[in-house]
């Protein structure tokens, strides 16, 4: 690991030097945003946009509400037109309608947008109405940058047709002034008889949770809780189920599908690792805060940045935030791979496989693409390079509400959070080599689901998991109607439609490519 | 004498009456026949098996419509009782009337989203100042997250929202009753009590049929409430059919099913509500007689 890090500091370390040589100053007087690292050479610097002349021509934007994506759009808007005379709206959207506010006018053969911004998973319904990005985009350096598994991401069949501006994964994060406290480790091993560790199984994770749920145990006057989650129906919670799911379902033994069985097309939503799984997460409600259950993103964020929570586990938005300079508990949170179980299903022998798994979830996140019908193709993607830009990308993932995270391999260099954040050196040394080892180090990751129809196959997930945290229904009966909708949404989009779009991700995950 | 200039009068209402009213409710229903969806973005003919699905295996349209039914007849009495009681305290002369009419239609003023947000906060298990002060006093609920419980969060939301509504409408029946009947009641010799069963609930009920039916629409009708502040759940068990159409509709991209669930809803609705106003007349008619 440390060899490939320092195989990944070099460039760094040319790229810095190129920055501090490039006029830096001179942009970053103008733009406040970059002044840590002023302009970076590349493609689509600052100093590069400031040689295209787009006046009189006007980019429109769909993008999310502020702060999230919403606030780093309209800030590279601003700049963007600045540099280059082009006029720029910026439309903000919530998250919920961002899918069917571009898909309305995309199957109306409509362009009121020449970008839309939404979730990679939407890969496939958009796919035909999307320009697929320009070889120029696709070979230059600061794509070169991207890490393999964020090319795959926003690409289709070896194709790319969405610009990478984001990288998302789930990953634990915890508190270290808890878990790396000797006097809280003594504490437990004498009230429970087990080791206080960063948990390495779900079980695990949850007997810390429940043994730290519910009281003040950082002094600071308030109770804290075990855990802080994504439960709130319909609001990104299939994706924090599928995070709990992966340890008990993804057999590297089994390869040919997580979510469907690609040889039959047999949903595998209900088999025992899924249940078991949310078996796990029915239980989890007695050590989430009070109303937990009804915590979405923005609330998982709050409460485990705010110190409300031990453990907490989905995108990097929590743990940034909590590393925060306003943060109260910065550089005492520490991150590490999703939690692994003692054993996983095995759906070829129909048994469990009594052998540790753990498997990362290479969750999808933010990503932005261009209209096929727009008639500002150029100047589109000439915006989400800019975005992108070494310079922009190293400010914006030092603020938390942004929603930008790592996905460039330079990204992954603890030096450049101990400089620039304020990090202590051995978080962000946790961190780099959590974040790079789910990207290239794993051969047994999960990719998102992205097949014609995923609103309606993540939507009975999320009605299933939340009637099963509800108390409505046993998980094994939740995840059974959910494998029996699936079945109908099967039959309605086409069995084999289906099949050839997951076929494309069932690759990724068995390292065919 | 030639009156055909008439219906070129006439004309423009009768397009905009086509371009607003007819037009939507036949695309929806031609909509409804078709399998229009994410992948399949064609008004293509299915013949009726959005209804056939919906009639034969979507139990959870049914379940939305009977928590919808619940919620609908809840909410509009207590918001009947409640905007009656405030209607007859402020329609006699008390000191501050004005200043108390205008208080008990703020809530109405307010937008609704932006309120639900508001009440959201309110009622946030562990940061929320209701559990803070029911904490005094050893107790605390799961507002929004307990299946039960977080019904009643949305009916009080709900009613506190919309008695104004209801208040205003009663008031204004109020302040048009005639003079002549309290008068003759009171030379009879009857008391506030008396009064009110045989003169003043009696008179008032045509404006109180028509102020529940509206109020019974509207409330067919909620969304944003169930949006902002459930989202539907936990589990379904704050999903409306409303909502349920915009999950499938505008969320999962199932227009056509979609469409079949509104016409469906739309054809239930007017039924019910027909019965509904002929059983408020019958009932208020036998208490005039």
């Amino acid at each position: 690991m440390k060899q490939r890090l320092r195989h990944y500091i070099m460039p760094l370390a040319v790229t810095l030097g190129a920055a501090s040589t490039a006029s830096g100053d001179q942009w970053s007087d103008q733009f406040p945003h970059i002044a840590n690292t002023g302009d970076i050479a590349g493609e689509c610097s600052y100093e590069s946009m400031s040689q295209k002349d787009y006046s009189g021509r006007t980019l429109t934007i769909n993008t999310h509400a502020v702060p999230v994506m919403g606030e780093p759009t309209a800030l590279h808007a601003e700049s963007f037109a600045a540099l280059t005379g082009a006029t720029v709206d910026v439309i903000h959207t919530p998250a919920g309608d961002l899918y069917s506010k571009a898909m309305i006018p995309f199957q109306a053969g409509q362009a009121p947008y020449d970008i839309v911004f939404g979730f990679s998973n939407f890969i496939r319904d958009w796919l035909p109405y999307l320009e697929p990005v320009p070889e120029y985009y696709v070979n230059m350096r600061q794509m070169q940058d991207v890490t393999q598994s964020h090319i795959d991401v926003n690409s289709w069949d070896g194709q790319m047709v969405q610009f990478p501006i984001d990288g998302d994964r789930h990953y634990l994060k915890y508190r270290k002034d808890v878990i790396d406290n000797p006097e809280m480790q003594a504490k437990y091993l004498a009230d429970t008889g087990n080791e206080l560790r960063v948990p390495q199984t779900w079980k695990e994770y949850a007997e810390m949770a429940s043994y730290f749920n519910g009281w003040d145990w950082d002094n600071d006057g308030e109770l804290e809780y075990g855990s802080a989650e994504v439960m709130k129906k319909d609001d990104l919670m299939y994706a924090a189920f599928f995070s709990r799911s992966v340890a008990y379902s993804k057999n590297p033994r089994t390869e040919g599908g997580f979510f469907f069985d690609l040889e039959t097309m047999e949903p595998l939503i209900n088999n025992p690792g899924f249940v078991e799984a949310l078996t796990d997460w029915v239980e989890a409600t007695s050590y989430v805060p009070p109303g937990g259950i009804n915590f979405g993103l923005g609330d998982e964020i709050n409460s485990f940045g705010g110190g409300q929570t031990l453990f907490s586990f989905s995108w990097d938005d929590a743990f940034v935030a909590a590393m925060e300079d306003t943060s109260p508990i910065k550089n005492q949170v520490g991150v590490a791979p999703l939690p692994g179980a003692d054993r996983v299903w095995n759906r070829d022998t129909g048994a469990w496989d009594d052998t540790y798994n753990q498997a990362p979830y290479i969750v999808w996140g933010w990503t932005a693409a261009v209209a096929k019908k727009s008639k500002n193709h150029e100047m589109a993607f000439d915006y989400l390079c800019f975005f992108a830009n070494d310079a922009n990308h190293q400010a914006d993932i030092a603020i938390g509400r942004f929603g930008v995270n790592p996905f460039k391999k330079s990204d992954f260099v603890p030096e450049i959070y101990v400089e620039r954040q304020g990090w202590d050196p051995q978080i962000a040394q946790e961190y780099s080599e959590t974040l790079l080892d789910m990207e290239e180090g794993s051969t047994n990751r999960v990719f998102p689901l992205r097949v014609p129809g995923v609103f309606e196959f993540t939507s009975a997930v999320a009605t299933g998991t939340s009637k099963a945290l509800a108390g409505q229904l046993s998980p094994q009966e939740a995840l059974d109607e959910v494998a029996a909708e699936w079945e109908a949404i099967l039959d309605r989009v086409g069995r084999d439609n289906v099949r050839d779009a997951y076929a494309i991700g069932v690759a990724l995950e068995d390292n065919l490519r | 004498m030639r009156f055909g200039h008439k219906y070129a009068f006439l004309l423009p209402g009768l397009l905009v009456l086509i371009a607003i009213l007819i037009f939507p409710i036949l695309f929806t229903v031609r909509l409804s026949l078709s399998g229009w969806n994410s992948y399949n973005p064609n008004l293509d003919f299915v013949g009726i098996k959005n209804y056939i699905r919906l009639f034969t295996s979507d139990a959870r349209f049914w379940e939305a419509f009977f928590r919808l039914s619940f919620f609908s007849f809840t909410t509009v009495f207590l918001q009947y009782v409640l905007g009656f009681g405030l209607a007859l305290l402020v329609w006699k002369d008390i000191l501050f009337k004005r200043f108390f009419r205008v208080l008990f239609l703020i809530p109405m003023m307010t937008t609704p989203v932006i309120m639900t947000v508001i009440w959201k906060t309110v009622f946030h298990e562990s940061l929320g100042p209701v559990n803070d002060l029911l904490s005094y006093v050893g107790v605390s609920y799961n507002w929004l997250s307990d299946p039960v419980v977080s019904k009643f969060t949305v009916i009080i939301v709900e009613v506190w929202q919309w008695t104004p509504f209801m208040f205003l409408l009663l008031l204004a029946g109020l302040l048009s009753l005639p003079k002549e009947a309290f008068l003759a009641a009171s030379i009879d010799g009857a008391g506030p009590i008396r009064k009110f069963i045989y003169v003043t609930f009696p008179l008032m009920a045509p404006i109180s049929i028509g102020a529940i039916i509206i109020r019974l629409i509207e409330a067919s009708k909620i969304m944003d409430t169930i949006y902002v502040l459930t989202s539907g759940g936990p589990g379904t068990s704050t999903e409306t059919t409303s909502f349920y159409i915009f999950i499938k509709g505008l969320r999962e991209f199932q227009f056509g099913y979609a469409a079949a669930m509104s016409f469906t809803y739309l054809i239930i609705m007017i039924i019910s509500l027909t019965v509904i106003v002929n059983v408020l007349v019958r009932v208020f008619n036998g208490r005039n007689s």
